[in-house]
């Protein structure tokens, strides 16, 4: 690990996945037993259902280090606890609005409908998404350099 | 302001005389002209201090909160802009409606005494208004001021109007005016996205912690808040790091989302002059954008936008700078 | 006495800045706040009153203390202070006398048994440039506290008119920071500095607040003002936030909290604020359960408890920010003059 190279390191990102546990946990599930692949720096996170995330969670995984955030839920009216995600979806629209009025790139912050079905949608979207924040590049802008501290 | 002020010492005497209220809320002077403080007043004799004048920015309608629960019915002055928190308080049950009496007063408007201090030389003695001109009296001698370049930055795009049509109104009712409140707001917007950061992290870079905005907050009555709780493990007291800042004031902001009425005491009470207004605005814009219209505090009843929604809501893909594409 | 002319002011930061960190007030986004000087900077040292104080530069708002470091089962505990030796010394300058008033009250609790090393040692790294007032406003009140504005102690101190600032230095460290100066300085400024001392005196006499009555603050007092019913009332319009406390110079209670790291743990301590509802949170709940006792108890500490304790010296030192910047108008200066106006009943 301490191997001194000249060479500079690859930036792979840290992305965190809040996914539901009705639709978007069950199509990692369906991707990893379709065997269909998505990067390792995936994180996933299961919450009962994509309303369950806070604004608070978003910023703590960027304060923790994440490059990237991306919250998976249900479609809408599939709800498993009907209409959760539609609060999701007014709650993330508003919120992600925000953080680019702040000056903090949009791109790092994403909302997605993947249902139980759709495996090769999961791992579509994840691909997508890592491609993208990987081209933004480090989150510099909303992170705590105390956490990073010793790195 | 002194007929009004008249006219409200007539109405709290009256109140308090025959029994009618326990205690009425205004405000007491202070030391200077210009420093009144909130203050509740349960005997007529007491009323000798009360006063209403330019500088009565304060928002009393979170102290009834308190005084809601008190024995007896609390009388309370409010400005057009506080009608609008007592009714989103009211709607959120944090107010015992039945044991307010309101009385909705004039405002035109309230003196920022630090932009008048700026703008002027010596101690100020006397501040007076007639129609634009504000008159100040100094030690150094007299300076005439353009009011709205002195008024509280709440005040400056105000077109609010009393929201609470029940009870009694003192003096008319300010005529509507034409004001874009967002300009601000726009401003910013249409700065690149490095333009905005660097705004916000030099603006926020000087947050204390204080919690005055929070804690003067109508739309932030939470008998607990999560920052105050060293369990909910974001509550961090250092401003050690910016995001502590960060995490703070977008909390705080989305929090009240949907619930503010942009009455501005949050940029009033900021001792490091943040313009903290211009968060919630935001999301005020937004919200009047993609979900239509809303003004937090018209009425006291219905649904907020965020504890509602719309099976055609846009996408959070969708939305770019505030709007659905 | 030495004087320097106004306009080359710049260069004297920029002198003093090749070998020492100077902190000054700077106008950053509007506020007028210490900060590091560079070139570039606004500087305004004319400005009575920073938001912050300089305590802010001894006692840091958030200050690491130690840290911990884990290694699978291995824990590093390392000690911060070690790395004191690397720092630089620093001038502060510009402070006013009430401010630096404040740092002796500070001082008196910092640098008392058990010694705060922290403190001490940015303590004994600066040299402090104090300025004297010619312009005090409405909320000042530092004379009543004894102090004088036209004549502040600290290393060196400085006067400033229209055209000169002028340098007299007061001990040693001062003495060591005009060395390295005085070439850029020439001598003079006696006359014009006593004309200005008289002429602020006259405005420092008639100011509103000059003749508080402090007579009543006496630890003999503390049960009557402690038990007094006004407190109540003074205390109503409180909000509990911390303004008065983050802005105060002499305020000076902190906790000491844990951050988690992605490789420990790091203990830092902030300021706290005897105002906030989870102040002195313990185990069993909070020992002031309401906003009448916190207020009371931020009032009592500086005019009561804290002089009984150090030789009648009281920890305010009518510097006046809180007068300036309470969001509902309550200050020190209320809680003075309703309960020391009980002197005669």
């Amino acid at each position: 690990m301490q191997e001194v190279t000249t060479e500079k390191k690859e930036f792979v990102p840290n992305i965190v996945a809040f996914c539901c546990n009705w639709c978007s946990y069950a199509g990692a599930d369906l991707a990893g037993s379709s065997r269909l692949t998505y990067p390792a720096n995936v994180k996933i996170i299961r919450v009962p259902c994509s309303c369950r995330v806070n604004p608070t969670f978003v910023l703590k995984a960027f304060q923790q280090g994440a490059d990237g955030v991306i919250l998976c839920g249900c479609h809408p009216g599939d709800c498993h606890y009907v209409t959760g995600n539609y609060y999701t979806r007014r709650r993330m629209s508003l919120l992600f609005s925000f953080l680019n009025y702040m000056g903090i790139e949009k791109e790092r912050t994403r909302v997605e409908w993947v249902s139980a079905a759709e495996g090769a949608k999961f791992s579509a979207v994840m691909n997508d998404f890592v491609k993208t924040v990987t081209e933004l590049g480090e989150n510099k802008k909303l992170t705590d350099l105390r956490v990073k501290e010793g790195e | 302001m002194k007929e009004v002020e008249l006219k409200m010492l007539e109405r709290a005497k009256a109140l308090l005389e025959r029994g009618e209220v326990a205690r009425v809320i205004g405000w007491k002077k202070g030391d200077f002209c210009f420093d009144p403080t909130p203050a509740s007043f349960e005997s007529v004799d007491e009323l000798k201090d009360f006063t209403y004048d330019w500088f009565c920015g304060a928002n009393l309608s979170k102290y009834l909160i308190q005084m809601s629960k008190k024995d007896g019915k609390t009388a309370v002055f409010l400005k057009p802009c506080d009608t609008y928190s007592f009714n989103q308080l009211v709607k959120e049950h944090r107010i015992a409606r039945e044991k307010v009496y309101v009385i909705a007063v004039e405002c035109l408007g309230k003196l920022n005494i630090e932009a008048i201090k700026e703008k002027t030389d010596g101690i100020v003695e006397s501040v007076s208004v007639v129609d634009k001109d504000v008159k100040v009296v100094t030690t150094s001698g007299e300076f005439t001021l353009y009011k709205p370049e002195v008024v509280l930055s709440k005040c400056a795009v105000c077109n609010k109007t009393h929201q609470v049509k029940d009870e009694e109104i003192i003096i008319h009712e300010r005529p509507e005016r034409d004001v874009n409140r967002f300009e601000e707001v726009e401003k910013l917007e249409a700065m690149t996205a490095e333009e905005r950061f660097a705004f916000w992290k030099a603006q926020l870079s000087k947050c204390i912690r204080c919690n005055a905005c929070r804690n003067v907050c109508p739309a932030c009555s939470c008998i607990k808040c999560v920052f105050d709780n060293p369990q909910s493990g974001i509550a961090a007291k250092a401003n050690d790091s910016d995001f502590e800042e960060q995490l703070f004031h977008i909390i705080r902001a989305f929090h009240v989302s949907g619930r503010c009425t942009d009455c501005g005491e949050c940029s009033r009470v900021c001792p490091q002059n943040i313009p903290l207004h211009l968060l919630n605005r935001k999301f005020i814009k937004d919200i009047d954008n993609l979900y239509g219209e809303y003004q937090a505090g018209e009425t006291s009843d219905g649904k907020t936008p965020l504890t509602s929604y719309s099976e055609n809501d846009a996408e959070p893909t969708d939305v770019v700078n505030g709007e659905a594409k | 006495m030495l004087k320097i002319a106004k306009e080359n002011l710049n260069a004297l930061y920029a002198k003093i800045n090749e070998t020492m960190g100077l902190f000054i007030p700077i106008k950053k986004a509007g506020e007028v706040n210490y900060h590091v000087w560079g070139e570039g900077k606004e500087v305004s040292i004319e400005t009575l009153k920073t938001v912050k104080s300089p305590k802010n530069m001894f006692f840091p708002q958030t200050e690491n203390m130690m840290k911990f470091k884990t290694d699978g089962k291995n824990l590093e505990i390392i000690d911060v202070r070690e790395s004191f030796n690397e720092r630089r010394s620093f001038v502060l300058f510009g402070v006013k006398a009430c401010d630096y008033k404040a740092i002796e009250v500070l001082d008196k609790v910092f640098l008392a048994d058990p010694v705060d090393s922290f403190y001490q040692d940015r303590r004994q790294r600066t040299t402090v440039v104090t300025l004297a007032c010619s312009k005090p406003e409405e909320s000042c009140f530092c004379g009543v506290f004894g102090i004088d504005a036209t004549a502040p102690q600290g290393d060196v101190t400085t006067w400033l008119d229209n055209e000169y600032l002028y340098w007299q230095a007061n001990t040693e460290k001062g003495e060591n920071l005009t060395t390295l100066v005085k070439e850029l300085m020439e001598n003079g400024g006696e006359t014009e500095v006593a004309a200005q001392q008289e002429a602020t005196k006259a405005v420092l006499a008639k100011l509103p607040f000059a003749a508080l009555d402090l007579s009543r603050f006496k630890p003999e007092n503390l049960n009557d003002l402690f038990n007094d019913p006004a407190w109540e009332e003074m205390s109503e319009a409180c909000l509990g936030c911390g303004t008065c406390t983050f802005v105060c110079p002499t305020c000076q209670c902190f906790d000491i909290r844990d951050f988690k790291t992605n490789e420990g743990v790091v203990r830092y301590r902030c300021w706290d604020s005897c105002m906030y509802s989870d102040f002195t949170l313990m185990a069993h709940g909070n020992s002031r359960t309401t906003q009448m006792q916190r207020f009371r108890q931020r009032f009592m500490h500086k005019l009561v408890y804290y002089p009984s304790q150090n030789d009648g010296l009281y920890s305010c030192v009518g510097c006046g920010r809180c007068v300036n910047k309470c969001p509902q108008r309550l200050n020190i200066v209320k809680v003075i003059k309703t309960l020391g106006g009980k002197n005669d009943d």
